[in-house]
């Protein structure tokens, strides 16, 4: 049977959504028995929320004040010590379980694989490589414990189910290292949506132009509740913060609707929209690559289009 | 002597079309441009500011893969790196197994930073730097967009999910690179000339003691599914329309 350890990430005491697609991505497998940890100085609040998606059959909190800021070095002797009898070793493909789980996978001497997308069984696994220009199946021999990342925008998030399962807390014996130290984390501040959970996403180019001018997708954004996203030519020349960046890169995003404002859509920029539902685009040339995965395309000046599109939009209220 | 070891694989260009093989054997490689890593070329660049700085004395640039992987070896040296070491494999390397390998590099060269890429865009596995940060039990700052180095440690600001994220390392460690963190230099032709003199030393990789039996095998591989080509308004009016009539405003 297999045997699930999932390794939650959260923030500010609250459980980040792609633990809840990592648990539909490990229910995929048969019988799978799933288990999350949670590492944290403080990790009560978190381990209530994961207790209650569907399908969990116990939460474990490791708590310590060395486990404050989820540092890669300190955290992943510790889930080590707790993985050795589990088959399956999951994280989010998020910056925190990239930069986690090649470490655990190290300790385990298990192979690693990144941003899986559809689990087929507990040995049989489909990953994107080459930008997402090329997708891989591939299977490892039964009995191969396994470490892998979940690509959020390939899997739903759990639902909270009927009942909660068991916390338990734990003190795996390890050596944590004192070589590595937080200073400090600059987020952006915004009341938007996040951009990996959002319903709709608007999107600017290099054709923004500057940092002020990207004031009208924002705009356009909060008419329509969506996040914002940029293109790495925008967010290069400081038009936009690098945590908005979407693509190969940059961040993944599975919303409903996407619209790309000026981004010729690169493909390392499809990449990160490929599981978008409904593609717009808005480029004043015609030939932009962008308009081979739109739904919609609209040829002309962004500068004239975004602000009509939010008036009408306001409009069909 | 104060040395810098650089990770330099060899990729297809980040400009090429990739078209997968109809029998689902793999991508078409034959007479497609190959590269270095783009992040390869920014960790390159970044250990040669750091040695123009006074801050380090060597730069050791290592690849993995046949004798083709050369040429982008070459350029290194070419962009300015001192000595070159090629690992002669044929066989395709897991991530975990070439973090071994270059585990055995490290315990050889003894640098006190490794700069690796994010990740490879062959492969977009981004696990080699931390596999070998924690092979070598020493810390890693990935995603790298700057780095500030004294001469004990390194203060590092890390492109995550939530922004920008500052660590302290000690040194030795293992960084590895964003896009953001610096424009690599372009080659010279007389830089190039002199390239062809710089060291570059072959090591089978059967004489590392490393087992490199691969146990991911790849079943098939295929290419994504095409999205429906779209249609395109005339005008905003039949756009809102558009978007009204599927329920998305
Ligand atoms: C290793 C690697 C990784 C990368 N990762 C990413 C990634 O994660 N995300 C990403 O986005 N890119 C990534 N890139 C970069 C990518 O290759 C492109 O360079 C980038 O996406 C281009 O951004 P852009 O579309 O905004 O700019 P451009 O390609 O310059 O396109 C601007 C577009 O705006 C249009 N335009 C100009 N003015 C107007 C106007 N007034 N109205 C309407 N349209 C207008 C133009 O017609 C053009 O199509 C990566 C590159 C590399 C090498
Ligand atoms: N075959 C290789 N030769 C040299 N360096 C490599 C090789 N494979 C991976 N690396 C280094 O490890 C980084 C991350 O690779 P990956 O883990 O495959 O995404 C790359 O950007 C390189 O710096």
């Amino acid at each position: 049977m297999s045997e699930i350890l999932i390794i939650a990430e959260h923030a500010g005491g609250k459980l980040n959504p792609a633990t809840a697609k990592c648990v539909t991505a490990a229910s995929s497998i048969a019988g799978a028995k799933m288990t999350i940890a949670v590492f944290a100085a403080d990790g009560a609040a978190v381990a209530a929320q994961a207790a209650k998606l569907a399908g969990v059959a116990k939460v474990i909190t490791v708590d310590n004040a060395a486990n404050q800021h989820a540092l890669a070095a300190v955290i992943a002797p510790q889930v080590a010590a707790l993985a050795k009898s589990y088959t399956h070793v999951f994280g989010p493909s998020t910056t925190f379980g990239k930069d986690l789980m090649p470490r655990v996978a190290a300790l385990l001497d298990a192979p690693q694989l990144s941003d899986v997308m559809v689990i087929e069984s507990a040995t049989r696994f489909v990953r994107p490589t080459y930008a997402s220009n090329a997708i891989t199946t591939v299977e490892v021999d039964a009995g191969t414990q396994v470490v892998a990342t979940i690509r959020s925008a390939s899997f739903t998030a759990t639902p909270e189910g009927s009942s909660t399962a068991p916390i338990e807390s734990a003190t795996p014996s390890a050596a944590l290292p004192s070589h590595t130290r937080f200073v400090g984390l600059a987020a952006a501040k915004s009341d938007r949506p996040d951009l990996q959970t959002a319903a709709r996403v608007i999107s600017g180019g290099r054709a923004l132009g500057s940092a002020d001018a990207f004031k009208i997708i924002y705009s356009l954004a909060e008419q329509l509740g969506a996040g914002v996203g940029a293109s790495r030519a925008a967010v290069d020349a400081g038009y936009a913060p690098n945590d908005m960046q979407v693509g190969q890169t940059g961040k993944t995003v599975a919303p409903d609707l996407y619209i790309a404002c000026g981004i010729s859509g690169a493909i390392q920029h499809l990449t990160g929209i490929k599981d978008a539902r409904t593609i717009v685009a808005i480029n004043k040339d015609p030939e932009a690559p962008i308009f081979e995965v739109a739904d919609f395309g609209l040829v002309g000046d962004l500068f004239t289009i975004v602000p009509e599109l939010e008036k009408q939009i306001a409009a069909t209220k | 002597m104060k040395r810098i070891l650089v990770g330099i694989k060899r990729v297809v260009d980040y400009n090429v079309r990739i078209r997968v093989k109809p029998d689902g054997s793999g991508v078409m490689l034959d007479g497609v441009k190959m590269s270095i890593n783009p992040f390869d070329e920014i960790a390159l660049e970044e250990a040669l500011r750091i040695k123009e700085r006074g801050q380090a004395e060597e730069i050791v640039v290592v690849t993995m893969g046949p004798t083709d992987c050369q040429q982008q070896l070459r350029t290194a040296l070419a962009m300015g790196a001192d000595r070159a070491l090629h690992i002669v494999t044929t066989e395709a390397l897991e991530p975990l197994t070439g973090a071994k390998l270059l585990h055995k590099i490290v315990e050889r060269e003894q640098p006190f930073l490794v700069i690796l890429g994010k990740q490879s865009i062959d492969g977009d596995n981004s696990q080699t730097g931390q596999m070998l940060a924690q092979l070598w039990d020493r810390p890693q700052a990935t995603f790298a967009s700057k780095v500030e180095l004294t001469d004990s440690s390194a203060k590092v600001t890390r492109e995550v999910d939530a922004g920008l994220e500052t660590l302290e390392v000690d040194l030795p460690a293992v960084i590895t690179v964003d896009l953001r963190l610096n424009e690599p230099r372009y080659v010279k032709l007389p830089d190039i000339m002199k390239a062809k003199k710089k060291p570059l030393e072959s090591l089978p990789v059967a004489d590392l003691g490393v087992e490199t039996k691969t146990r991911i095998k790849v079943l098939k591989t295929e290419p994504p599914a095409a999205r429906q080509k779209g249609k395109m308004v005339k005008d905003v009016t039949e756009l809102v329309e558009a978007l009204r009539q599927k329920g998305l405003v």
